[in-house]
């Protein structure tokens, strides 16, 4: 009985960390193709900086009708090779001869097809003097497909970077008042539930909160300062909830010590309670905006663009448009190459890359807080 | 001994008084932790508050740097505590002026996460005082009146979280000596401490009695009997006896102190 209990735990444990192992590899081994060349530097650059273009495809017309064809035939023979009675083992054998042979057929015009297609980028399709004759070659084009994800790495680190910025701002305020300077009562209590709570509503509702109060009612436009805002607001609960705790873990000696020095209170939260608190807020605080910055809800009706043709610091008529205007930013784009474009062997390298390169930087946000909170614990003991 | 007329004031006799406490009532919230308590504390004396667990010596002593202004629920219900004349309850007065006034050491060893040079230096920096000749000075002087400058001296630089609870509890006295305070109240520093490191911090509590006026609270009547010249005793919140040390320990007035006092209760 004991070791069934412990063998379920066991497996369910292991169950979850292998449906993990999963998802994650699959999305590296697809991601690394985008990602990664076979000859130096190994590193995809146009991938990484280009902005995403439309992928103009032209298929040779020959062999896409006969693959075309090809399909319909082996549909057609396994339907007839269902409908065979159990005694036609000579007719079923010959049925399947043939669907092996059409396959064959097939994988020989696919590498065929490989070789004769014609794909360009946006730029090179504009350049293009002549459209190859619709005669020979069948036209497609995947929007996103071609070109990189430049200008959504760029603006997703902006988009983190300045929600750090406000959330840790305002999140140590509020700590400090809650773990130092507030009189406990039943009004703190209910700060404190409110706090708690709001870390609970959907992500969805921030954006439609941040949507209504700085893109219309602030009149911010959709811009990377509502983002920002929206986005600190999100993992402010967090924040304010680890500052607090970390705050509050600091000694009541040290407080007293420094007090009864005739330090004022102020004096003695910044030089004897912030500076060791420090390691624990700066680690839940980056862990929160990491978390905070993967979400697609709150930025989609604040700051995100589809499709931006410039880089944030390009074409600004004034520095304050700085902040006033949208960016791309990556788990946006996710959502969009991977919901508003067909799922084939153009468009895959966009869905996965985007994907993979944005583990990458949500991995090496919490990589850093680790690193960072190990740093600093070496150096405040007590 | 006392004669009648300190039933109410007590402890008058040799000695300038540098505290005096009037009908000094204290309340957390809605419960009384101290009765209408009347002494005088003379200067440059050593002070002992002893009493069981709970009668409110530590309360005391903290109201006389007014380190109670951080329970929220803490108020003074009636009376006054003059220090050097001044009420320092009054509206007008300066905590952080009181405070560098009357330093404290606390029951658990409180040295900053830094190092023993910064632990000292602590209070004067925060007066805005920059000048590495004169911290120097200060730091030296600190640890010499504190005896722990030979024990030190070498590695002022290393973290003072690396000392010996007897040192550490040494350096806090040093710390709070650096801000120049006229008086000095401990709250059972030695109650973490073992006998060796005890017998010190009572060696140093002597010596720094030129200087200083010692309010000490402590747990340990033999303590008391050791260090001070002065003992009170409190139960249940009130002051029951106070008197001379050899008084209240060779010859107490009160049947609670002499049941104290041998061990009977508390």
């Amino acid at each position: 009985m004991e070791a069934i209990v412990s063998w379920s735990f066991r497996l369910g444990t292991y169950l979850v960390i292998l449906c993990a192992g999963y998802i994650f590899m699959n999305i590296a081994v697809n991601g690394s193709k985008a990602v990664f060349t076979t000859e130096a530097p190994f590193i995809n650059i146009e991938f990484l900086t280009q902005k995403p273009q439309t992928l103009h495809v032209f298929e040779p017309k020959e062999v896409d009708t006969e693959l075309k064809s090809n399909k319909a035939k082996v549909v057609a023979l396994e339907a007839k090779h269902r409908n065979l009675g159990s005694g036609e083992t000579t007719m079923a054998d010959e049925i399947e001869q043939q669907i092996e042979a059409l396959k064959e057929r097939s994988k020989a015009l696919d590498i065929q097809r490989k070789e004769g297609r014609l794909m360009y980028g946006d730029k090179e399709y504009r350049t293009l003097t002549e459209e190859p004759s619709s005669e020979q070659y069948v036209y497609n084009n995947y929007a996103y497909s071609g070109g990189g994800i430049g200008p959504a790495i760029v603006g997703t680190c902006l988009l983190v970077a300045g929600s750090i910025a406000i959330a840790l701002t305002l999140g140590i305020l509020c700590a400090i008042f809650l773990s130092e300077y507030s009189t406990s009562g039943r009004t703190l209590q209910l700060i404190r539930l409110s706090i708690l709570n709001l870390s609970g509503v959907p992500s969805i509702v921030f954006g439609l909160f941040g949507f209504g109060m700085f893109v219309l009612f602030l009149d911010w436009g959709v811009s990377m300062l509502a983002g920002w805002f929206t986005l600190a607001i999100m993992a402010l609960p967090v924040i304010i909830a680890a500052s607090e705790e970390s705050m509050r873990a600091i000694p009541k000696g040290f407080r007293e010590g420094s007090l009864a020095l005739g330090a004022s209170k102020w004096t003695t939260i910044r030089t004897n309670v912030l500076p060791y608190a420090m390691p624990g807020i700066l680690t839940s605080s980056i862990m929160g905006v990491a978390r905070v910055a993967g979400e697609t809800a709150p930025i989609m009706f604040t700051a995100a663009f589809a499709l931006r043709d410039q880089l944030p610091w390009q074409g600004l008529e004034k520095p304050t448009d700085f902040f006033f205007q949208g960016v791309m930013a990556l788990p946006y784009h996710i959502y969009v190459v991977s919901s508003k474009i067909p799922q084939n062997e153009y468009t895959r390298n966009m869905q996965y890359g985007a994907a993979f390169v944005f583990l990458i930087i949500v991995g090496f946000f919490a990589l850093s807080s680790i690193i960072l909170r190990i740093k600093i614990r070496k150096k405040y003991k007590w | 001994m006392s004669t009648s007329t300190s039933s109410t004031i007590a402890g008058s006799g040799t000695g300038t008084p540098i505290i005096k406490i009037r009908n000094f009532d204290f309340a957390y919230g809605d419960s009384q932790a101290l009765f209408d308590i009347n002494m005088d504390i003379n200067e440059k004396e050593v002070t002992a508050f002893i009493g069981p667990s709970g009668c409110g010596k530590s309360t005391f002593l903290r109201c006389f740097n007014r380190m109670n202004d951080l329970i929220d629920i803490a108020r003074i219900k009636n009376g006054e505590v003059k220090i050097s004349d001044v009420n320092i309850y009054n509206k007008d007065v300066d905590v952080i002026e009181l405070r560098k006034h009357v330093g404290m050491v606390f029951q658990k060893s409180n040295p900053f996460p830094k190092s023993i040079y910064d632990n000292i230096a602590y209070g004067l920096r925060i007066q805005g005082v920059k000048k590495k000749s004169s911290l120097d000075e200060v730091v030296e002087k600190c640890l010499r009146s504190a005896a722990l400058w030979d024990e030190v001296k070498d590695r002022l630089n290393e973290s003072a979280l690396g000392m010996s609870g007897g040192q550490q509890q040494r350096l806090c006295i040093a710390r709070a000596l650096a801000v120049r305070p006229k008086i000095l109240l401990m709250d059972e520093p030695c109650s973490a401490l073992d006998p060796i490191a005890t017998a010190k911090v009572e060696e140093l509590i002597h010596e720094l009695k030129q200087d200083y006026t010692i309010v000490i609270v402590t747990h340990s009547m033999q303590q008391a009997a050791r260090v001070s010249d002065r003992t009170a005793f409190f139960y249940l919140g009130k002051l029951i006896e106070y008197d001379k040390t050899d008084n209240i320990f060779m010859n107490p007035r009160d049947p609670q102190t002499e049941a104290y006092i041998s061990g009977r209760f508390g």
